[in-house]
C-alpha cells in the first residue's frame, strides 16, 4: 500500500432514504492510475456510493477528499469540473439525437459562443471513436444504434474531457459483446496507464480478476473487505459478499415430489431484447402441484420477464407453456387469470394497488365477476369474500372501507396477496414478495406463502434475499443473463452454491461466441 | 432483399416530404375547385392568416419539443391585442398623479411583448418549480389569460385603434400593412422563422431543448440546466403569442378580447403536421411552417369554395389525425430500416471475422 498514490478518498459516507440506510459509516479509496473495483449484492450499496461520489446524490453525511482538500458536489456539473465522469448503469443518452450531439451535450465547443461549431464536434467525435475502435459516422442517430455501440458512446462522452482524473463505470460490460468487453479492457488500461483512475462496479467475477487492481467489498450499505486483486480467488470474493448471518429456519416438507403431478411446465421460453440479444433464453421448468419455487438472480436476470411471459405480458415471446399436461396459448393477462394463474406484482405501488380505491375494493378489484348478480355487483358476496380474505390472510384493519393507503407496507403487501388468491388460481406467482416490508410482516407472508402450499397451491417466488429464498423454498432454479444456470433442490441449495450459479450466465457470454 | 430496399428509400423520402406534398396537392385541388383562388387577393389573405399560425406554432414548437404544451398561447393573442389596442384608445391612467399617458407605438409594442414574455414565464415557473403538468399549467393560464382580456374593457371592443397625431401615437396600423405587396405579417413570419430556426438548430440552447425532451433525466445528469430551458421555452411561446396578438389586432384595425379563441389548437395541428412529436424529442421549425400553410390554406380556400364551416371542422380534423398516423407509420418503417442496416453490418463482420478485435 506504501507506493500507492490515494486519488480521492470517501469518509465515513451514511446515506439514508426514506426507510432504509442504503450507506452506513463507509469509507472507500479510490487509488491514482489503478482499477478500483466494487462488489457487493443487489443493494449492498455501490450504486449509491458511486453517485455519492459523481455529485449526483449528497451524502446525510461523511466527508470526500481529493488530494487532501474537502470537497462536497452539489450537482454533477461540479463533480465534472473535479475531474470525475459516470457511465451509468442505465444508459442516460438521448436517442433522438446524433452521436456528436450527444456527446457534447452541455459541453458544447462554439464559435463567438453563440454558434455550435459543429463541424469540430463532427471531427473531435470521429477521432475519440477511433481511439475506441468504433469508427461509426459522427451523424448517426444514437437510437438507431446497438445497445453495445451505444455504451462506446458514453464512454466517449465522458474521454472527450482534457482533464479526466476519475472515471467511475456502473456495470459497462453489461450489455456488451466478448470482442467489446476486450476492446473496453484494452482502452482501461490505457486510461490508467495515463494516470486515469477508474472505479469500476461489475457483476461478472472473472472479469474483475482479469482487470482489477484493488477490490473493495460491500455488503448491506456496509464495508466489508477490501484487498489487492492478486491475492484473491473468486471463492474469496463470494464468502465475502455472502457474509455468515444467521438466516431464517428452513421449513423441511417430507413430500416425495415423484408421486406428486406437475402442475406447470415451461420449455424454452425466449424473450429477445430489443437492440440485440435476449432477455430470456430457452428458459425451462417444471412445478408439481404445492410445491413452492425459488426464481433467484441479480437485477436484471430476467426474473421479472419471465413471469411477466407466463401472465402473458409479452406477446412476443417464444416457448410453451403447459397447463396440467396440456399446452396452453398464452395470449392475454385475462385469459391467464381464467385459467388459474394469480401473480402478486414486485412494485406494490405502481402495478399491485389502486390507491384511489378503498381497501375493500383492492381485493375484490380481480375477482368482482365471481360477486355479481345479473349485470349488478353483489354487495354482499363481495362483502363476504373480502371478509373471509381479511381473516384467512390476517390483514390488519380496522374498517374495509378505509383507504388502502391507511395500511402499512406489510398490510398492504396482504391487500395484494389477497386479491390474487380471490380469483382461486391454481398458481400463484409472487415476485419479490417481501421487498420493503418490515421482519415481522416478512415472517407473516412467508407463513400464508407455507399455508397456501399446504393447501395445495403451487406458488412460484422470485426473491434477490438469498436468506429468504433459502428459507421458504423447496426447489430454486437461478437465472443469470436470461439464461438457467441452475436447479438446485435439497442439500444442494446453499447460498454459494446460488451466489456461484447467478453470476454464471455472464461468464458464459463473455467466453462464449 | 436490395430492391425492397430501394422502395423502402423511396417510400422514405415521400414520408418526409409528406406535408409538403399534402400542401401542393391542396393548391392544385382548391386551384380547380375555387375559381378565385390563384388570383392575388386570395394569396394575400392566407398570407396574413398563416403568418398568424405560422408564429402561434413557431412558439409552440419549441414547447413541445420539451415535451410540454402550452395552451394559453391562443388566450394571450386576445389579451396581447388588449393591452396594445387599450394603450393607444385609453392610454395608461395613473390615478395617485392624476395623468393618462400615452405611448408612442414601438413602446407600446414593447411593453405588449413584455406581458406576453411574463404569461410565459409564470406558465414555466408553474411547471418547473411546483412541478405542475404542462397541461394543467397552461390550461389554467388560458383561462387567466381570457378573464384578463375581458376584464380590461369589460368585454367591450377597441375599435379604430390607429391613434391621434396629437397624441402621437400613430402607425399602429403598420403590422397590418402591406409592403411592396406582401403583408407585414409574413415578413414577421419569415424574420421570426430564420431566427428561431438557427436557434434550434445551431446553438447550444436549441440542443438542450431536443435533449429535454428526448430524454429529462440524462438531460439533468448532463449538467442541462433543465428548469432554466423550459422555462424560456415558455416565455419564447408567450412572446410569440403577444407578437401575433399585436399582428391580429393591427390587421383587424380592432381589438376584440374574444379573439384567438381555440388558435392554439391550430398552432398545435400545425406543429404536429410539420413532423414534431408529440412526445417531445423531434420536430424543427421548417415542418411547422409548412404545416401552417396547410392549415391556413385549408381554412381559406373551404372558406372559398363555399364549403359549410362545421364541414370545415370535419375535415380539418382528419387532416390532422392521418398526418399522425402517417407519422408513427413514418417511424415504424425508419425504425425497420436501421434494424436492416444493423443486420447487414453483422454480416460483413461475420464475413470478416475478427475485422475489429483489438
Amino acid at each position: 500500500m506504501d507506493n500507492q498514490e490515494v486519488c480521492l478518498r470517501a469518509e465515513h459516507i451514511c446515506k439514508i432514504y426514506p426507510g432504509t440506510k442504503a450507506l452506513d459509516d463507509v469509507s472507500f479509496q479510490v487509488l491514482r492510475g489503478k482499477v478500483n473495483v466494487l462488489i457487493g449484492e443487489n443493494g449492498a450499496g455501490k450504486s449509491t456510493l458511486m453517485k455519492i461520489i459523481a455529485g449526483i446524490e449528497q451524502p446525510s453525511s461523511g466527508k470526500l477528499y481529493m488530494d487532501d482538500q474537502e470537497l462536497s458536489f452539489r450537482d454533477t456539473t461540479e463533480a465534472r469540473a473535479h475531474g470525475i465522469g459516470i457511465i451509468h448503469q442505465e444508459l442516460s443518452l438521448f436517442p433522438n439525437l446524433n452521436i456528436y450531439q450527444n456527446i457534447f451535450m452541455s459541453r458544447e465547443k462554439t464559435k463567438h459562443h453563440i454558434r455550435l461549431d459543429n463541424a469540430q464536434h463532427a471531427e473531435l467525435t470521429e477521432k475519440v471513436l477511433q481511439r475506441l475502435e468504433h469508427p461509426i459516422p459522427p451523424e448517426t442517430l444514437v437510437g438507431n444504434l446497438r445497445v453495445g455501440q451505444q455504451q462506446i458512446i458514453e464512454i466517449a462522452r465522458n474521454l472527450i474531457q482534457d482533464d479526466l482524473k476519475i472515471l467511475i463505470m456502473d456495470e459497462p460490460t453489461s450489455s456488451l459483446s466478448a470482442q467489446e468487453v476486450q476492446i473496453l479492457f484494452k482502452i482501461m488500461r490505457e486510461l490508467t496507464a495515463a494516470g486515469i483512475s477508474i472505479v469500476y462496479i461489475s457483476h461478472r467475477l472473472e472479469e474483475i480478476l482479469q482487470i482489477g487492481d484493488h477490490v473493495t467489498i460491500l455488503r448491506d450499505g456496509k464495508y466489508v473487505a477490501d484487498e489487492e486483486v492478486a491475492n484473491i480467488t473468486v471463492p474469496w470474493i463470494v464468502k465475502r459478499m455472502v457474509g455468515e448471518e444467521k438466516g431464517y429456519a428452513h421449513r423441511e416438507r417430507n413430500v416425495d415430489w415423484s408421486e406428486v403431478p406437475t402442475v406447470l411446465e415451461v420449455r424454452d421460453i425466449t424473450l429477445p431484447k430489443s437492440g440485440g440479444g435476449y432477455l430470456l433464453d430457452h428458459v425451462g421448468f417444471q412445478v408439481k402441484k404445492g410445491e413452492i419455487l425459488g426464481i433467484y438472480g441479480l437485477l436484471g436476470a430476467g426474473r421479472t420477464e419471465l413471469f411477466e411471459c407466463i401472465m402473458g405480458l409479452h406477446p412476443e415471446h417464444t416457448g410453451q407453456v403447459l397447463l396440467d399436461g396440456e399446452e396452453i396459448k398464452v395470449d392475454s393477462v385475462a385469459g391467464q387469470i381464467h385459467r388459474g394463474f394469480a401473480l402478486v406484482p414486485e412494485d406494490r405501488q405502481r402495478e399491485g394497488l389502486v390507491q384511489t380505491l378503498n381497501i375493500a375494493k383492492n381485493i375484490s378489484l380481480s375477482s368482482l365477476k365471481a360477486c355479481t348478480k345479473g349485470i349488478f355487483l353483489d354487495k354482499k358476496t363481495e362483502d363476504e369474500q373480502v371478509e373471509r380474505q381479511i381473516k384467512d390472510i390476517h390483514i390488519k384493519v380496522a374498517d374495509k372501507r378505509l383507504p388502502i393507503l391507511s395500511l402499512s407496507g406489510g398490510n398492504q403487501q396482504k391487500v395484494v396477496i389477497g386479491k390474487g388468491i380471490l380469483t382461486d388460481p391454481k398458481i400463484l406467482l409472487m415476485d419479490e414478495p417481501s421487498r420493503g416490508i418490515d421482519v415481522g410482516a416478512k415472517a407473516e407472508v412467508f407463513d400464508i406463502i407455507n399455508q397456501y402450499a399446504e393447501q395445495g397451491l403451487t406458488i412460484l417466488v422470485i426473491s434477490s434475499e438469498l436468506k429468504e429464498i433459502l428459507a421458504i423454498a423447496d426447489r430454486i432454479i437461478v437465472l443469470s443473463n436470461g439464461k438457467k444456470t441452475a436447479e438446485l433442490a435439497g442439500d444442494e441449495i446453499t447460498e454459494d452454491n446460488l451466489v456461484m450459479a447467478s453470476y454464471q450466465g455472464h461468464h458464459l457470454q463473455a467466453s462464449g461466441t | 432483399m436490395k430492391k425492397n430496399q430501394s422502395n423502402h428509400g423511396l417510400a422514405m423520402t415521400l414520408l418526409k416530404g409528406r406535408t409538403f406534398i399534402v400542401l401542393i396537392v391542396l393548391l392544385i385541388f382548391f386551384s380547380f375547385a375555387a375559381p378565385n383562388f390563384f388570383s392575388q387577393n386570395t394569396m394575400l389573405l392566407i398570407a396574413k392568416h398563416v403568418a398568424l399560425y405560422g408564429i402561434l406554432a413557431i412558439g409552440m414548437t419549441y414547447v413541445i419539443i420539451t415535451g410540454g404544451i402550452d395552451l394559453s398561447v391562443g388566450a394571450v393573442v386576445g389579451l396581447a391585442g388588449m393591452v396594445a389596442g387599450g394603450l393607444i384608445n385609453k392610454g395608461l391612467t395613473l390615478p395617485m398623479f392624476g395623468v393618462t399617458l400615452y405611448f408612442d407605438v414601438p413602446l407600446i409594442v414593447l411593453i405588449t411583448i413584455v406581458v406576453g414574455a411574463l404569461v410565459g414565464w409564470l406558465n414555466g415557473i408553474v411547471i418547473t418549480r411546483f412541478n405542475v403538468a404542462p397541461f394543467i399549467a397552461t390550461l389554467g393560464m388560458m383561462y387567466v389569460a381570457r378573464g384578463l382580456a375581458m376584464l380590461h374593457s369589460n368585454g367591450a371592443t377597441y375599435s379604430n385603434i390607429v391613434g391621434k397625431p396629437a397624441l402621437g401615437n400613430t402607425g399602429y396600423d403598420f403590422f397590418g400593412s402591406n409592403i411592396m405587396g406582401i403583408p407585414v405579417g409574413a415578413i414577421i413570419l419569415v424574420i421570426i422563422a430564420v431566427i428561431t430556426a438557427i436557434l434550434l438548430k445551431f446553438t447550444p440552447f436549441g440542443w438542450h431543448v431536443f435533449a429535454i425532451g428526448g430524454n429529462e433525466k440524462a438531460a439533468k445528469l448532463s449538467g442541462i440546466k433543465v428548469n432554466q430551458v423550459k422555462i424560456m421555452v415558455y416565455i419564447l411561446s408567450g412572446v410569440c403569442a403577444a407578437i401575433v396578438g399585436i399582428i391580429n389586432s393591427a390587421q383587424l384595425v380592432a381589438a376584440h378580447p374574444a379573439s384567438g379563441e381555440s388558435w392554439e389548437m391550430n398552432a398545435i395541428a400545425a406543429a404536429v403536421l410539420g413532423g414534431t412529436s408529440m412526445a417531445g424529442g423531434i420536430g424543427g421549425i421548417g415542418g411547422t411552417i409548412v404545416g401552417a400553410f396547410v392549415i391556413g390554406v385549408i381554412n381559406d380556400g373551404m372558406v372559398m369554395c363555399g364549403v359549410s364551416e362545421f364541414w370545415q371542422m370535419v375535415i380539418k380534423g382528419l387532416v390532422i389525425v392521418f398526418a399522425v398516423v402517417i407519422d408513427q407509420f413514418q417511424r415504424n418503417l425508419q425504425a425497420k430500416m436501421a434494424l436492416q442496416a444493423r443486420g447487414e453490418e453483422k454480416e460483413t463482420a461475420a464475413s470478416n471475422p475478427g475485422g475489429n478485435l483489438a
